[in-house]
């Protein structure tokens, strides 16, 4: 039984990504994404913190892009390349945890909805439709400013903003689940609200969670950023500080111009590589998507 | 001549007004419904934010007089002062009673009320999103329209590249990046564009005060139309392709109509619906963009009113600029829900 359940999964894993190699936009958002993670990982191998300490600035302020530095100093003579590279490691752990978090309640409400129906649903649903409606930037600034801009209340503030898109989808994905006769007959055999919700329902929604994980992990990167460039976030060196930074200490009317161009592609890239492999996946994954092409 | 449709139409003329009628009053109960969720969504954001609001860690009246030195006796003033020595359920009520009467307190930075430094700031954050707005609304449809029309050419695949990177760019990335090449210049190239506030230091009068603050637009309003502009491309393209298959267009081909005519009369007044309501939908979003463009170019509006109680922080004035952006939201999307009802009869027959 279980080999065979086995094989069928290795056969769908097999035509995903046969199908998913065929998006060439979505294979080269892969690619970069997987450089840029792994750099972010393996980056306290090679610097630390210290590239970050205005005190340990190692070139001339405000300096050109030039051989010893590829992309030029800050005000204080830090290499902006290796803030770049640290700041990396804020931008995308906050981006990752934050969709993370979003896209659980998401999940959790949606799934929820649309098994339980009745005013479960009617209460979820009037919940979500009010979380929708918020402006996502400004509740997101008050939050972090009254729960101070710490790592964890930013990647609160956005997982809170953002969570009712997906709960939304999940609930009508479950819906067209729920509508199938082996859910019946699942509960004709006994099985339970956890066991049909996790046994049956979410595998079957998990293909959408991850296409929507990852589109969600492109506009947590570019809320943290507006919100650090804001001033809410009390936090490490991200792409974001930096950019406030720059703009704090006047970058463009010193003409450091590699001061604000260099964190903005950082975050350029990175979030169209996550939207490009979140929209492969979805034209991969989406059954109605793949209907419609 | 005589068609099988011109037999039929005593029938369709009765039918006619009394459906119209039902129609009518459909829309109307429709219109009261959505008004009634909209009154809840709005009581929801006024409870929200009290209990939001006294979620700060800490004394409240330490927390608003940002850690001035005061004897015991003047805070214990300022608590009364406030009605913060009262049981949480008196303030909560008092809270509500002055919301309602729209008395959203004094802001501890300016020593004035709230109400009336959010209608100072009002008229320049409707200048300069309204200005954005609209045109970012007439370049999405035209953009979308022929992007649309001529699906797969190389003008709609530029159009939808770029509609792509200007959907990854943070706003205020690109504001930055407007302000230096065009603002402050680069290199050789002078600024060409004055990048800081509403008006010069020395503002002249009459017609030329008018194009002071327009050269003083420029900026803000391309970075606003070039962040929220996207999408309304990408929505209007997609709802025109769904027309493009559709039988009646087909028959306007058929009766040998233009392309052009079968574009322009046919298929875009179709398409133009979603987008339209996409406009009031995602007003939320414009609002977030003009909050991040008039911090940048120091624009006098509300997104700047409320950055300014933010980095303070001068939680008076964040609460009252929140509620007041946030309810002017729900407005937005409860009139989209009933005008989308109004305009599109398939919607009103589902």
């Amino acid at each position: 039984m279980t080999s065979l359940a086995a094989t069928r999964r290795r056969l769908a894993l097999r035509r995903f990504w046969a199908e998913f190699r065929a998006h060439r936009a979505g294979l080269a958002g892969a690619v970069v994404l997987l450089v840029a993670v792994v750099l972010a990982l393996v980056a306290p191998l090679f610097i630390s913190q210290d590239v970050t300490s205005v005190v340990q600035g190692t070139g001339a302020k405000w300096a050109a892009p030039s051989l010893a530095e590829p992309f030029g100093t800050d005000e204080s003579g830090r290499s902006i390349l290796l803030m770049v590279w640290w700041g990396s490691r804020t931008s995308l752990f906050i981006g990752f945890l934050a969709a993370l978090l979003s896209i659980v309640i998401g999940a959790v409400v949606g799934i929820a909805a649309g098994h339980f129906r009745g005013w479960t649903n009617a209460v979820l649903m009037r919940l979500t439709d009010w979380f929708l409606v918020l402006p996502s930037l400004i509740t997101a600034l008050v939050l972090a400013a009254i729960l101070g801009g710490s790592t964890f209340t930013i990647i609160m503030a956005i997982a809170i903003t953002t969570w009712p898109s997906t709960a939304r989808l999940i609930r009508a994905q479950t819906l067209a689940v729920e509508a199938r006769p082996y859910i019946e007959r699942s509960r004709a055999l006994g099985g339970g609200h956890w066991h049909i919700t996790t046994r049956h329902v979410l595998p079957n929604v998990a293909p959408l969670l991850l296409a929507s994980t990852t589109l969600e992990v492109a506009s947590a990167i570019v809320t943290e950023s507006t919100l650090a460039f804001l001033g809410v976030s009390a936090n490490k060196t991200s792409w974001g500080t930096m950019l406030r930074a720059s703009y704090d200490y006047g970058a463009a009317t010193q003409g450091a111009w590699w001061y604000i161009i260099i964190p903005g592609l950082a975050i350029l890239v990175v979030v169209m590589a996550f939207t490009l492999v979140g929209r492969a996946l979805e034209a991969v994954l989406n059954p109605q998507l793949r209907r419609k092409a | 001549m005589t068609t099988p449709l011109e037999s039929a139409e005593p029938a369709v003329q009765a039918a006619g007004p009394a459906e119209e009628r039902s129609a009518g009053r459909g829309t109307l109960r429709y219109a009261a419904a959505k008004a009634g969720g909209a009154l809840f969504s709005i009581a929801m954001v006024i409870v929200g934010t009290f209990f939001v609001f006294r979620l700060l860690p800490g004394d409240p009246v330490r927390n608003l007089a940002q850690g001035r030195n005061m004897t015991p006796a003047q805070l214990d003033l300022e608590r009364h002062r406030l009605g913060l020595d009262k049981p949480l359920v008196d303030q909560f009520f008092d809270f509500v009673g002055k919301t309602l009467r729209l008395d959203l307190g004094t802001s501890y930075e300016y020593k004035r009320p709230v109400l009336d430094l959010i209608g100072e700031r009002f008229g320049p954050t409707l200048l300069l999103a309204g200005t954005g707005l609209v045109i970012a609304v007439s370049l999405g449809i035209w953009q979308g329209t022929r992007a649309g029309w001529q699906r797969g050419s190389g003008f709609d695949r530029f159009s939808t590249g770029t509609s792509l990177v200007l959907w990854s760019v943070p706003t205020f990335w690109l504001g930055l990046l407007l302000m230096m090449v065009f603002g402050v210049g680069i290199g050789p190239i002078p600024g060409l564009l004055p990048f800081r506030g509403i008006e010069s230091v020395d503002a002249p009068d009459g017609f030329a005060y008018v194009l002071d603050v327009a050269a003083h637009m420029v900026l803000p309003c391309l970075t606003l139309v070039a962040v929220v502009y996207a999408q309304y491309l990408l929505v209007m393209r997609s709802s025109l392709l769904e027309e493009v298959g559709q039988d009646y267009v087909t028959v306007a081909r058929a009766k040998g109509l233009r392309d052009d005519e079968v574009r322009r009369r046919h298929a875009v007044p179709n398409a133009l619906l979603p987008t339209v309501t996409l406009v009031f939908m995602r007003i939320g979003f414009v609002v977030g963009g003009a909050v991040t463009v008039e911090t940048i170019y120091t624009w006098p509006g509300l997104g700047q009113l409320f950055y300014e109680a933010v980095r303070v922080p001068d939680f008076t004035l964040m609460q009252g600029t929140f509620m007041l952006i946030t309810v002017a939201v729900i407005i937005m999307n409860t009139l989209a829900d009933v005008v989308y009802h109004l305009l599109d009869p398939r919607v009103r027959s589902a």
